[in-house]
């Protein structure tokens, strides 16, 4: 030790420089303004969210789109609860880790995108003031059905019931998904049209496999038929009808 | 390990009766160290005896993951010690992945490791401007440290979608893959960061009323520290070389060079715990250089079944967490659900040594005592 408060001056020779760098350098700041993406304005006045964005996308955008929030229920196109995506399974309903979710599956089936008729739910409760945005009901659905939103302007005057989001607050469309999430979308959805062409393959491979069977049937009948004409000798082999091999049965995830 | 008050006696002066001062300090502000209360008892201002007393945040984390499955109880490793929600989650799916067999991709091995120093990062950085905030420097370096934080916590934003509760690692690797650039972007900051280390040692390394009011304060020897099961910095500041990443090599991180530093001098006070910190971060910015050369592309999960169901056993997973060894122990009994879970807290087992550091110092340098511990009370209550 030199000089005594030696120490202390080179300190403040790092205060002073930080103080000063930060009119020139942006590394050194402190706070920064929140806003995100570079089109983003921020209001002027709280409450003062331009409003030509659909739904509350305004909310979210001064969130990156890594961020999470809240679940939300995702629909593809058209009248929300003709396209949803939830069956009612249930799964995220066990899963989910601070027990925040509350299913309660419809009496009729309903189809929905030209798929098979499945269940709906019939109530789609998240109470928020609960949920710990942990995502592990998005992992675990088996439908691509819940998805997370970065919503964040929740608050409410109503404790209870302003913070139990419904089946209708939650639902929301693919394309708000995108705006969102746009990486992540759009890697949902590759996978999910991946999976529905692999499937789709699977399929066609089966009938294949199916007719290859009629065929070598209906040319064993015929076989048969001919050696029965020629003196019927020998006793045909029926040949087994078997289902193809790859008809895996999909159930639900259709 | 809490060694008696001393036999002290008081000063007596004629005509004049003195007597013992307990004070309560604490339970306040729930942002500096959590919902702690110390009972001191104080001769003037002197330390006489001091009695932690805690449980505040106690919010049942053991008994709700028996009681739910495996992977469920993941997201609430992430509270027990906020600052480190990274090195929380590896401990337990080191534990869990004992129980099943499972390879982890190479990916997710130095993805595992890059966020776990990077959350040493976070919080070596934030505790050193905690501590300063203890001594009384209000603001100044604590917002120095939480700008840097800051960098990195986006990072883990971008990563996992969350700040601070991340969620991230799963039984045989991770939840999902990094973002598009997100390297390069952790290794500008990571290349940055040094750069800021300088500087923040300029600014308090050297600083006399930091060291006047540090050294010397708060004194653990190297006996009283392996006795009472003290790990992490605060042992190696006490003049043990102890590191699990050395001693267990978990994950892959036999594959990197890095040094452990450890005080040569025997008598870990109060700015040997600081220093440690500040040397350590200097390494793990070398591991995270050597596994951002090493990482290559790849699946980021192993191949774990849908259910987590393991058969009858028993598991300790540990890992070398910024505060010290933290452990899980499960034992299964074949369902879904864990039989018993543990947690091996690294800061309530290092605060048991805070009444025999205390006693016979200064009532102000208590709270320098206690922040130069770090813990954070949502791991010690639990």
């Amino acid at each position: 030790m030199s000089l005594l408060g030696g120490g202390i001056f080179k300190g403040m020779a790092v205060t002073l420089r930080n103080f000063v760098g930060s009119y020139f350098d942006k590394e050194r700041l402190t706070t920064k303004e929140y806003a995100w993406r570079n089109d983003d304005k921020l209001p002027e006045r709280a409450g003062d969210y331009p409003k030509e964005e659909a739904e509350q996308l305004s909310d979210t955008t001064t969130v990156t789109h890594y961020s999470r929030n809240f679940p939300m229920l995702l629909h593809d196109e058209g009248e929300p609860m003709d396209t949803v995506r939830c069956v009612a399974c249930q799964i995220c309903e066990r899963e989910c880790p601070p027990q925040c979710i509350y299913i309660e599956k419809s009496k009729d089936k309903k189809e929905r995108g030209g798929n098979k008729a499945q269940f709906y739910p019939a109530t789609f409760d998240i109470d928020v003031s609960v949920c710990m945005s942990c995502q592990i009901c998005v992992e675990v659905c088996p439908f691509d059905a819940i998805v997370m939103n970065s919503q964040f302007e929740l608050s409410t005057p109503d404790r209870f019931g302003g913070l139990l989001l419904r089946r209708d607050d939650l639902l929301k469309s693919n394309d708000y998904y995108h705006k969102i999430h746009p990486e992540e979308a759009a890697a949902r959805d590759k996978r999910i049209a991946d999976e529905k062409a692999a499937k789709e393959a699977k399929k066609k491979a089966a009938e294949e496999a199916k007719k290859k069977a009629a065929e070598a049937k209906a040319k064993a009948e015929a076989k048969a038929k001919a050696k029965e004409e020629m003196g019927g000798i020998e006793k045909p082999t029926e040949t087994p009808d078997t289902p193809p091999a790859d008809t895996k049965k999909e159930g639900n995830a259709e | 390990m809490t060694a008696a008050a001393p036999n002290y006696e008081l000063i007596q002066q004629d005509d004049l009766e003195t007597s013992l001062l307990e004070v309560s300090m604490g339970p306040h502000h729930p942002s500096t160290h959590g919902v702690f209360r110390m009972d001191v008892k104080l001769d003037g201002e002197t330390v006489v005896d001091l009695k932690p007393v805690f449980g505040y945040l106690h919010r049942n984390h053991e008994k709700l993951a028996e009681s739910m499955s495996y992977l469920a109880s993941m997201p609430f490793t992430d509270r027990l010690d906020y600052f480190n929600s990274m090195t929380n989650n590896w401990a337990y799916a080191l534990a869990a992945e004992q129980l099943i067999e499972i390879e982890i991709p190479e990916r997710a091995e130095y993805l595992r490791v890059i966020m776990s120093e990077l959350t040493r990062l976070v919080n070596h950085v934030s505790l050193v401007g905690f501590f300063v905030n203890d001594l009384g420097a209000l603001g100044t370096p604590l917002l120095y440290a939480f700008r840097e934080r800051e960098k990195i916590l986006d990072l883990f934003e971008q990563a996992s979608g969350a700040r601070m509760m991340c969620n991230y690692f799963r039984f045989g690797g991770l939840r999902c893959d990094v973002p598009e650039g997100w390297l390069d972007r952790t290794r500008e900051v990571v290349d940055r960061f040094p750069k800021f280390l300088d500087e923040y040692e300029k600014l308090l390394c050297e600083n006399e009323i930091i060291l006047s009011r540090t050294q010397d304060v708060g004194n653990l020897s190297k006996e009283l520290a392996i006795s009472a099961g003290i790990t992490g910095p605060m042992l190696r500041a006490s003049g043990v070389n102890y590191d699990i990443r050395k001693v267990d090599n978990y994950g892959i991180y036999d594959r990197f060079k890095f040094r452990v530093p450890y005080s040569k001098g025997e008598v870990g006070d109060c700015y040997d715990r600081f220093m440690v910190r500040m040397l350590e971060m200097r390494e793990s910015i070398e591991i995270l250089k050597q596994a951002l050369d090493g990482i290559e592309s790849g699946p980021i999960m192993g191949n774990a079944g849908k259910v987590f169901k393991p058969a009858k056993a028993e598991a300790y997973g540990r890992v070398e967490a910024p505060k010290g060894e933290l452990g899980f122990y499960l034992v299964a009994d074949g369902t879904t659900q864990p039989y018993r879970y543990r947690v091996r807290p690294p800061s309530f087992i290092n605060l048991t040594v805070l009444q025999d550091m205390c006693i016979g110092q200064q009532v102000a340098d208590a709270v320098i005592i206690l922040g130069s511990i770090d813990i954070v009370l949502g791991e010690v209550d639990r």
